[in-house]
């Protein structure tokens, strides 16, 4: 039930950062200036820590979604679909670690 | 012994949907695992390689777009992800939005926000041009052998 939720409100999230992504993307059509402008934006801490939900919220919603193929594929991912909730939190935990490490690093300077 | 036949589901215009939602989440089911991979590699090149985001300005994308494998890359990845993403918000919208004319609005404004933004981004990634602007230190260094 939960991870329902999850799945529902990370993908309405993500939709709505890919019409933002690609309006922002095409300044590059406009000019060198205007998209390093606003991208330079997104270097911020602020940007910095929306940009780590945001990958928070795909890979979840990455996750989540292979769990639902494989609860619907197979009865023994049906019987362990509860330990596969873990499995998608624990996986989750291992990558948003380095991730946010190494991001979190270059937009608040040092590394 | 047969189950007996049951006659197809009619919407009110009188055409059959001929398994659309069959096929809408066929659809789901084989974008999402390419998206995953598509999507991760994308985040680990722009985000974690190198300086990070720090590094993302006009040049690195004139950089990435000289080879043709990034843009293949991005464009299936915007047609697959808007495609997944419009399906998805579709889905909600039926779910939620209760109201039949409040469902047509929305359905249409998802269509043509789905279409624009496919559209404008193919468009950038098939005219884009490195050597764009007047300022010689945003773009490329080969910009200056076309010069």
């Amino acid at each position: 039930m939960w991870m329902w939720v999850v799945h529902r409100v990370t993908g309405v999230a993500i939709f709505f950062f890919l019409l933002i992504h690609v309006l922002d993307t095409a300044l590059v059509r406009v000019s060198p200036e205007a998209y390093n402008d606003v991208i330079g934006s997104y270097k911020t801490p602020i940007y910095g820590l929306i940009e780590s939900g945001l990958v928070a919220a795909i890979l979840l919603h990455a996750f989540n979604g292979l769990r639902i193929i494989a609860v619907d594929r197979s009865t023994w991912a049906l019987r362990h679909q509860k330990q596969l909730v873990w499995a998608v939190w624990i996986l989750f935990a291992v990558l948003m670690a380095p991730f946010l490490w190494r991001h979190l690093g270059h937009v608040f300077g040092g590394a | 012994m047969t189950a007996p036949r049951l006659k197809e589901p009619q919407i009110p215009s009188g055409r059959t949907r001929h398994n659309a939602e069959k096929w809408s989440w066929v659809f789901m089911r084989i974008s999402g695992p390419l998206l995953l991979v598509l999507i991760v590699t994308h985040l680990f090149v722009n985000l974690m390689t190198g300086d990070g985001i720090n590094q993302i300005d006009f040049a690195f994308v004139a950089g990435k777009w000289a080879s043709p494998l990034w843009k293949i890359w991005d464009f299936v990845m915007l047609v697959l992800a808007m495609l997944h993403g419009f399906n998805g918000m579709r889905l909600l919208i039926n779910d939620y939005a209760h109201r039949a004319g409040l469902r047509k609005v929305l359905h249409a404004l998802l269509g043509i926000a789905t279409v624009v933004i496919i559209v404008l981004g193919s468009l950038v990634i098939w005219t884009f041009d490195p050597c764009l602007g007047t300022d010689p230190s945003l773009v490329p260094d080969f910009c200056k052998d076309l010069a």
